[in-house]
């Protein structure tokens, strides 16, 4: 429903704010499907940190959406030919919830009967994600870097050159601002906010009991970040957590990934192979896992940050640009 | 009988509305929002492809002898983050088309394109 919502509203604002609900929408409906895991993340990215860079973007693209001008019937034609296509091939599927199905025969039972033993984790999903799978891992994170990577060259600022003039129109739009009026809102968050961060270093490290890991903490650790460089203005936060600094952390937490894989090959055991890390398999295993979480969380959070940051700044200096303009003007 | 199947025609749903706006609309920015709504419908159908019937979450207890798949879990849970760090990188690269372009409409800017070109050609 709220997806056809999206596609009739011309408005983006309203699109934006719909597909945060349509992510908070999905979040449960993963709970319900048994996925806490997943829940978690999409919680925290699809309903939090998503809507909030469309809206940054927005801000800077401009709200409405132009009306339309080409005939959408082709459009609508190729989706219903290639829905009907799926559809029919959704016939020789095997049924929901079955258990037989052999997307349940393969490698699964091992997962489930085995990781106990060979890892010691009692969250299976996350012995398989830094585990079985931790070379995968390693992959999405190193992913996730370069997109932050991206983000910074595009959108990074050459250093500014403090002129007078900007100084001025900087002043007056900072009283005008949001962060400077309420007060309500600043003094709750300022609670809030560090009890936002021990959640997320909670979900960091109890990952492998309940569900968490480095993914979702690295998420909340960012949006507690951002939560405060909106109230409290961007110069602010950008003076509590220095770029550079930011930048040196995404990039160390990718290489304690690597790099707890280059140990284990020292040690004689496979790339990320962490039973050769300690003298007992499984503490190698939980050090292992403790390392590679660690360095995962610090990459998300510091690329969260990084491309908030970017988003943000690029805005005010838009901003900046369009008030010099108007008073040159006058 | 068929009902069975009804969470891939769900999928299937949500992905063929995400691929309408990302054909029929010129806007960028919701391009990008119908890339985001396809992505969710892909994992909603492993997610759902993983869940098994009275199964439990995937956190291994006492008691409970059925688990839901935890491989698919783990492909998402990534997908995910991956997912919206990829989303930034395009997102800023309509920024940047606006900044130079001065629109995120895809005719206009062919227009555009389409001018230089006719320029520099002659």
């Amino acid at each position: 429903m709220i997806a056809i919502a999206i596609v009739r509203t011309k408005d983006l604002l309203a699109v934006v704010m719909l597909t945060g609900i349509y992510g908070l929408l999905s979040a449960s409906f993963f709970v319900v499907l048994d996925a806490v895991d997943v829940a978690f993340t999409e919680a925290a990215v699809g309903a939090g940190i998503s809507g909030l860079l469309m809206l940054a973007a927005i801000t800077m693209t401009g709200r409405r959406e132009a009306p339309k001008r080409h005939k959408p019937l082709l459009a609508l034609l190729v989706v219903f030919i290639t829905g009907g296509m799926l559809i029919y091939g959704t016939l020789d599927m095997p049924y929901f919830g079955s258990f037989d199905a052999p997307v349940h025969q393969h490698v699964a039972p091992r997962y489930i009967n085995d990781s106990m033993q060979e890892v010691g984790v009692p969250n299976i999903v996350t012995s398989v994600l830094a585990s079985y799978r931790a070379f995968d891992t390693l992959g999405e994170v190193a992913v996730i870097f370069t997109a932050g990577i991206g983000v910074l060259s595009l959108l990074s600022l050459p250093r500014r050159r403090k002129s007078h003039q900007l100084d001025e129109s900087r002043e007056k739009i900072k009283k005008d601002e949001m962060h400077e009026q309420h007060m309500v809102l600043r003094i709750v968050s300022k609670i809030l906010i560090p009890f936002i961060l021990l959640f997320a270093l909670y979900v960091q490290f109890h990952g492998d009991f309940g569900p968490g890991g480095g993914f979702q903490a690295g998420v909340i650790f960012a949006a507690a970040i951002i939560l405060y460089a909106m109230l409290y203005g961007l110069d602010t936060a950008r003076r509590v957590f220095n770029q550079t600094i930011i930048q040196l952390v995404a990039a160390i937490g990718l290489l304690l990934y690597a790099s707890v894989g280059v140990v284990s090959l020292i040690n004689g055991g496979n790339f990320l192979d962490y039973n050769v890390l300690a003298d007992d398999p499984i503490a190698g295993q939980h050090l292992g896992i403790l390392l590679i979480e660690l360095g995962v969380g610090c990459t998300v959070a510091a690329v969260m940050i990084i491309i908030f940051f970017n988003f943000a700044g690029r805005r005010e200096a838009q901003q900046h640009a369009t008030e010099l303009n108007k008073s040159e003007g006058e | 009988m068929v009902l069975g199947l009804y969470n891939y025609w769900i999928v299937v749903l949500l992905m063929m509305i995400g691929f309408y706006i990302v054909i029929a609309h010129g806007n960028l920015i919701k391009k990008l929002v119908g890339l985001t709504i396809f992505q969710t419908s892909v994992f909603i159908f492993y997610i759902s492809m993983g869940n098994v019937d009275s199964g439990s979450a995937p956190i291994l207890a006492e008691g409970v002898a059925r688990y839901s798949n935890p491989l698919p879990h783990v492909l998402i849970l990534t997908a995910i983050v991956v997912g919206i760090a990829t989303t930034a990188l395009g997102l800023a690269l309509v920024v940047r088309i606006k900044e130079s372009y001065g629109s995120i409409e895809e005719d206009e800017i062919q227009i555009q394109d389409q001018l230089t070109e006719d320029k520099t050609s002659c």
